[in-house]
């Protein structure tokens, strides 16, 4: 398996290959439709982080070593950033996600859409990864 | 005067977002742009006359209190107030309504009353009639809302029992943007002895308001909605009701006489609401705004804000992708102001694509959860319109959100 350096590495090269901002969401969209499904039964409203605009539905589980993390929202483009941490951070162990900066999201242009002024759950998910593999460490 | 003088008094309808796009701002529901000449009128305060009001005996003390006191006149007169004693300054229109609910419910509302608003209302607008009810042991009872967004306001007759204290309504929803017959609602109201608060966070900026002629009790708005800078609400209450109210916020300015020994007694309205230093430079650059509001409304500016209304109704109604909250009928207008949803696609996403293409607009739900669970959508999509905004630019909100669902399902 690849580093969380490595695989930030290739889904900022991506997204540089776009210069159009409507072409990055075009993407994104993509990305979004592509979710594996979340199953309907896990939308509980423990795993609901409700915000003023989109939903999001965060499932995490810990086998020992890694951490494997499910998500979901109604917003396609959420949908479409929910995908790109899971390809990051599902399947690690804590202490490789812990020691990562979340930057790259950064990188690729989508902090606006991650700034708590937005109110969606996006940085509550990221807020929420973070802590589980805390407890997990 | 034509739109593109209009245009040119707001000096950030010029700049550009989203990679040198022009910034098409249609969020004016949620604040409006500031023209120069409010702008320069609060820089004018800081540099020319800062000081304390109503205290001090120097030459800047009494010239900011004329500006301040020149303030609470215009605002009377805009409003048609009977006196400038009936008009508080306050933060916001949120401001306004807590210090109703505070000092009215205080003094006049108790264990099993009750205080009617509607479904259609502004978080603003319930939360603090909420707030009080808990206090109290009272009750909130809501008029509904019909599908297409109407008040059922038949209905308030029998809401209204011998506990009722309060009817607490908006003029104009922030998100379905039709003017409610407010007259008619103070009219049922007081003839059975209630008196009637009015939110006007969106009512003052579209209508001509008169509150002598609606004989609303309280009237409450926000200036920033209304060009004006924020923290400069304004709470219009009749006289009569003020001066049985108890204060809200102790302080200074809101006493006549304070004694460690002999308690304290308190200044006479509007002083007895305004406890503390008062937002001193807001008040003066509001007056500027209601110049300029005044400015806007002529016939022409009328009618054009009438084509755009008439041209993005139509062009949404005729999308059967779209569905409309809000859709005047009879005797009911419509403001430039179109809250939407669109079947498979969210209204985060819409918004957010509009966002890369200039388009400043809303999603979410509005401060208006109530009304967003009455019609079982998580949130909506809202354009809203000022006078500075073009045809063009309706057009481009039409053809940028084909563009958005498109992109979408």
């Amino acid at each position: 398996m690849e580093s969380i350096q490595e695989t930030t590495a290739a889904i900022i090269e991506t997204f540089s290959m776009y210069d159009e901002w409507l072409d990055k969401y075009e993407y994104l969209i993509e990305l979004g439709k592509a979710l594996e499904p979340y199953p309907e039964e896990d939308k509980t409203e423990e795993n609901l982080i409700k915000g003023c605009q989109s939903r999001v539905w965060l499932d995490s589980k810990f086998d020992g070593e890694r951490l494997w993390f499910k998500a979901d929202s109604d917003a396609i483009i959420t949908r479409g950033i929910i995908s790109l941490l899971i390809s990051v951070y599902s399947g690690r162990t804590p202490g490789e996600i812990l020691s990562d900066d979340f930057s790259f999201v950064e990188k690729i242009g989508l902090k606006e859409n991650l700034s708590p002024t937005r109110a969606n759950g996006l940085v509550s998910m990221i807020e929420t990864i973070r802590s589980r593999a805390g407890e997990c460490a | 005067m034509e739109i593109q003088e209009i245009r040119s008094h707001f000096p950030i309808l010029s700049r550009t977002v989203a990679g040198g796009r022009p910034l098409v701002y249609l969020d004016n529901a949620a604040t409006s742009q500031r023209p120069k000449e409010v702008i320069d009128k609060y820089a004018s305060l800081s540099l020319e006359k800062n000081a304390n009001i109503h205290r001090a005996v120097h030459t800047l003390a009494a010239e900011a209190t004329d500006q301040y006191e020149g303030a609470r006149a215009a605002v009377a007169q805009f409003i048609n107030a009977a006196s400038a004693k009936e008009i508080i300054f306050t933060s916001g229109a949120t401001a306004s309504i807590n210090t109703v609910a505070y000092s009215y419910g205080e003094a006049f509302i108790g264990q099993g009353d009750n205080i009617i608003v509607t479904q259609a209302e502004h978080h603003s607008n319930i939360v603090p009639w909420q707030m009080l009810a808990s206090r109290k042991g009272a009750t909130v009872k809501y008029i509904p809302v019909d599908e297409e967004g109407h008040l059922e306001i038949e209905k308030l007759e029998t809401l209204i029992d011998s506990h009722t204290r309060m009817v607490a309504i908006s003029h104009i929803s922030n998100v379905l943007g039709l003017v409610n017959p407010v007259k008619e609602i103070v009219r049922t109201a007081h003839g059975r002895g209630v008196p009637v608060l009015v939110d006007g966070a969106q009512g003052i900026v579209h209508e001509q308001v008169d509150v002598q002629d609606l004989d609303c009790d309280f009237y409450a708005f926000s200036g920033h909605k209304m060009y004006a800078t924020p923290f400069t609400g304004v709470l219009y209450g009749k006289k009569a009701l003020l001066d049985k109210m108890p204060p809200f916020l102790g302080g200074g300015e809101m006493i006549a006489t304070v004694s460690l020994t002999k308690g304290t007694t308190f200044a006479p309205v509007p002083g007895k609401f305004e406890a503390g230093t008062q937002n001193l430079c807001g008040a003066p650059a509001l007056e500027e705004a209601i110049k300029f509001a005044k400015l806007l409304r002529t016939k022409e500016v009328g009618e054009y804000q009438e084509q755009i209304t008439a041209y993005v109704m139509e062009e949404l109604q005729r999308d059967k992708r779209i569905r409309i909250y809000g859709v005047p009928r009879g005797t009911i207008t419509k403001i430039p102001l179109f809250s939407i949803s669109v079947e498979g696609a969210h209204h985060e996403d819409l918004a957010l694509i509009l966002d890369k293409m200039g388009i400043a607009v809303r999603s979410g739900q509005m401060c208006a959860e109530p009304l967003m669970d009455r019609f079982g959508v998580t949130g909506m999509l809202r354009a809203s319109f000022a006078p500075y905004n073009t045809m063009e630019e309706a057009e481009a909100f039409v053809k940028g959100l084909d563009r958005a669902i498109k992109m979408l399902i």
